[in-house]
């Protein structure tokens, strides 16, 4: 008797042993901590549903549990061994990735795409093989989904991309998927084929499979997931079965606590005022979107739910498709430094001085002192860390090629300023000096539009917009704003 | 009914223009339409076909091969020298020439350097060494090479026989097999390899060396048909390979490549020139008529993606 328990116990262990277990994962880029001591274990045959605000350490940890990443402190086991790691290591134990980008190449056929991923499709009649069985997945998870799986991906809708992407994750050429991570895999997905994906993983996780599901959509995790891990500021906070959470609590669980609030009010009689620029709603749906002089507007919301989009929009609109305008309206801080910001061979005080050549020239020609006199002014306004204006722009760190980035639109006459998450990876004193300047400004009467994935940010805003799907679905203002009221706004409870 | 896929598409265009072309040389000179004359105006572009597909396996990872021409001048001027000389030290030669593409592929990847530059620089290395190796115009072909090129099959000639095989064989490795399908999907989505476990260093040193092979060959069609070699021989190459690949439905970037297109390209490219010489246009106006020519079949295809653009957004 005794013996037949011990062994179901046993069996019961075996049964729980994990697929992966990650432990005190530390992880930075440059200044930024992305993850802090993160531990997160998964077990055979349940569903982890991972949620958390922008930059709570989400696809990092991915990352690091798909081997992409190898990370600075901390250790991860596949099925309790944490010998190897890397990217072959995990595919070896059965753990797969269906990426928030689409990671298929769009040049190949579904077919093709079967064979990068898969590498025991080998041998003389492989494409026979891979179209079987990504054909079989693919009417398991998606009755009825009408994709020719001999077409090039890059002739499929986005929806369909992303349809076999997951079917070609889940299928099975030589070794069975442990543990698949599908990281917002319904954001391109309609509500009737979300459902279907669902259905899916409870009865994958149901035959043994263990699912990591990531998503914005807190119904379906709700609903889909056993057990729920709530991620903030590169920790996992709260870990808990599913039932115990509700729409309110798990938003609850991802804001914090208390918070210190150093923002002064402006005096609200603005609000009589003519709004200076204003947009309809975007494509039809949500709310429309308005700025009044010297205000300060925030929007918010997850990374990319179309608030560059709206950027843009604001941008074109009041500038000159072809030829720029005559009079200087409107300047713009880009987000991505490296990308859109800084022309990288040039000296600091070119960077800085680009956008308002216009007002320092004479008859075309640019007039050098008093270029050098601008250049020497922003220098001791926002303190930039350099011996002379002449060095290149890349001897200096991130956040002070940041400073620069915001003085070149500061110095302009532009009275709106458009920001595009300029504080990506600044660390904390640079921003205190910016949050300075920008208030500052803003009382002499200069309008700012900021988007920005920094909750302390959105707070320090006069008014927020928070985004969800491409559309405005909330307006804040003044003290409503609140962590969590724009967290409930962006984590609409139940369907897409 | 059933759609074309899009590569059928992309075919279309570079066939129905050397069809065109075809005609347009029948009508103008109907001696031309016999195995003799067939043979004539094609003989040249084996060598472009089998350069154009070099040019096409560097495009297939999204890169670009300056020194095409210099490097089939210089294994030109080797076939005509050491492999008929010393035909072991030859190919020893050429196996090196091969591998140091291998190596280019290895460092433009590692230290993300821009190809272009790269394969500019090594262009004016290749032509150093076959300056060095014939300061003057001259060598021998080797009378196998030789012998393969003048061969007179029965029925078809020797350059349309040449041309099928060399669009089977690529066709076969870059667009059947496993190791084509990576090798194009370097050029598509470069992370989704890596996320899948794939050694993209490797993937792209394969891709280069497979390149630097069809030059060498190329080299060798080139002097088995002129018999002997120059420094400066093949030049156009370089310009005439990429003008080829992006006749024959080939993209700059992204993968997107079709051998038997590039084949098709090289031989409507060497048609355009005969075409031009029948209708009597001086050599000097040549050159800017084949640009033209150029210029209005890429339009075609352009105007071709908008139109499938535009179906597949209704």
């Amino acid at each position: 008797m005794i013996a037949v328990k011990d062994n179901s116990a046993m069996k019961k262990n075996a049964g729980r042993q994990a697929v992966v277990s990650a432990r005190g994962i530390k992880m930075h880029f440059g200044a930024v901590k992305a993850l802090d001591g993160a531990d997160l274990t998964i077990y055979a045959g349940e569903c982890i549903g991972l949620v958390g605000h922008n930059g709570a350490g989400k696809s990092t940890i991915v990352n690091v549990i798909n081997g992409g990443l190898s990370p600075h402190e901390g250790t991860v086991a596949y099925d309790g061994s944490d010998k190897v790691h890397g990217i072959n290591a995990a595919r070896a134990h059965g753990i797969r990735c269906v990426f928030q980008e689409l990671s298929l190449a769009p040049n190949l056929t579904v077919v093709e795409n079967m064979r990068v991923v898969h590498h025991g499709l080998s041998g003389w009649s492989w494409r026979r093989r891979a179209a079987e069985i990504v054909r079989a997945k693919l009417d398991e998870i998606f009755a009825g989904h009408r994709i020719d799986v001999m077409r090039t991906v890059g002739e499929l809708s986005i929806a369909e991309r992303q349809m076999v992407e997951i079917a070609i994750t889940f299928s099975t050429v030589s070794e069975r998927p442990k543990l698949v991570i599908l990281d917002e895999p319904t954001s391109s997905l309609d509500a009737g084929l979300a459902a279907q994906l669902m259905a899916y993983v409870r009865s994958f996780v149901q035959a043994g499979g263990a699912v990591m599901l990531i998503s914005h959509i807190l119904g379906e995790i709700l609903s889909t997931a056993s057990r729920i891990l709530v991620m903030k500021d590169g920790r996992v906070v709260a870990d808990r079965a599913a039932q115990d959470f509700s729409v309110n609590s798990l938003v609850q669980a991802m804001g914090s606590v208390v918070k210190e609030q150093d923002r002064k009010r402006r005096n609200e009689k603005r609000a009589a005022t003519a709004p200076i620029l204003a947009l309809p709603s975007r494509g039809g749906k949500g709310l429309s979107f308005e700025v009044r002089k010297g205000e300060v507007v925030g929007l918010a919301g997850l990374a990319g739910h179309g608030q560059t989009e709206m950027l843009l929009d604001l941008h074109r609109s009041l500038s000159g498709n072809w030829l720029p305008g005559r009079q200087n309206n409107i300047a713009f801080v880009a987000g991505d430094r490296s990308l859109n910001g800084t022309f990288p061979l040039w000296s600091i005080l070119n960077n800085l001085s680009i956008a308002s050549l216009g007002d320092l020239s004479k008859m075309s020609l640019v007039n050098r002192q008093r270029e050098e006199g601008l250049g020497a002014d922003w220098k001791g306004r926002i303190e930039i860390r350099t011996p002379t204006m002449a060095n290149g722009i890349l001897s200096l760190s991130g956040g002070n090629q940041q400073k620069v980035l915001f003085a070149r639109a500061l110095a302009t006459t532009s009275p709106i300023v458009l920001m595009d998450d300029p504080m990506r990876g600044v660390d904390i004193g640079t921003k205190q000096e910016v949050y300075r300047i920008l208030n500052d400004e803003a009382s002499a009467g200069r309008t700012f539009i900021w988007y920005s994935t920094e909750m302390d940010e959105i707070c320090l805003c006069d008014r927020a917009y928070v985004f969800r799907d491409g559309a405005i679905v909330a307006e804040l203002v003044g003290d409503d704003i609140t962590e969590e009221n724009v967290l409930a706004a962006s984590f609409e409870g139940e369907g897409a | 009914m059933i759609r074309p896929s899009s590569s059928t598409l992309r075919l279309l265009i570079p066939a129905l223009s050397l069809a065109v072309l075809l005609v347009a040389v029948f009508y103008l000179q109907p001696r031309a339409m016999s195995y003799v004359g067939l043979n004539l105006l094609f003989n040249l572009a084996v060598p472009i076909a089998l350069a154009t597909i070099a040019q096409m396996m560097i495009m297939s990872v999204s890169d670009l091969d300056l020194s095409m021409g210099t490097f089939v001048s210089f294994t030109a001027c080797v076939a005509a020298t050491y492999l008929q000389s010393a035909p072991l030290l030859g190919i020893l030669i050429l196996v090196a020439a091969i591998a140091v593409y291998a190596v280019m592929g290895v460092i433009i990847y590692v230290r993300d350097l821009p190809s272009i530059v790269v394969t500019l620089g090594m262009s004016f290395v290749w032509g150093g060494f076959a300056v060095l190796l014939l300061p003057a115009p001259g060598g021998t072909a080797p009378d196998w090479i030789r012998w393969l090129m003048t061969s007179k099959p029965p029925l078809v000639p020797i350059a349309i026989v040449a041309s099928v095989v060399i669009a089977l064989i690529s066709h076969l490795i870059v667009m059947r097999s496993s190791f084509g399908v990576l090798i194009r999907g370097v050029g598509g989505n470069q992370r989704s390899l890596e996320r899948a476990g794939w050694s993209v260093v490797a993937l792209r040193a394969a891709a280069y060396g497979l390149a630097g092979l069809f030059a060498v060959l190329s080299g060798i069609a080139l002097v088995g048909l002129t018999t002997s070699a120059d420094a400066n021989i093949a030049l156009r190459y370089t310009l005439l390979s990429i003008a080829g690949v992006i006749l024959g439905g080939g993209e700059f970037i992204g993968g997107r490549v079709s051998p038997i297109g590039a084949v098709v390209g090289a031989l409507t490219l060497t048609l355009a020139g005969s075409f031009l010489s029948f209708l009597r246009i001086s050599p000097d106006w040549q050159i800017g008529a084949q640009g033209a020519i150029l210029i209005i079949v890429l339009a075609l295809r352009l105007l071709l993606n908008r139109v499938e653009k535009r179906e597949k957004q209704s």
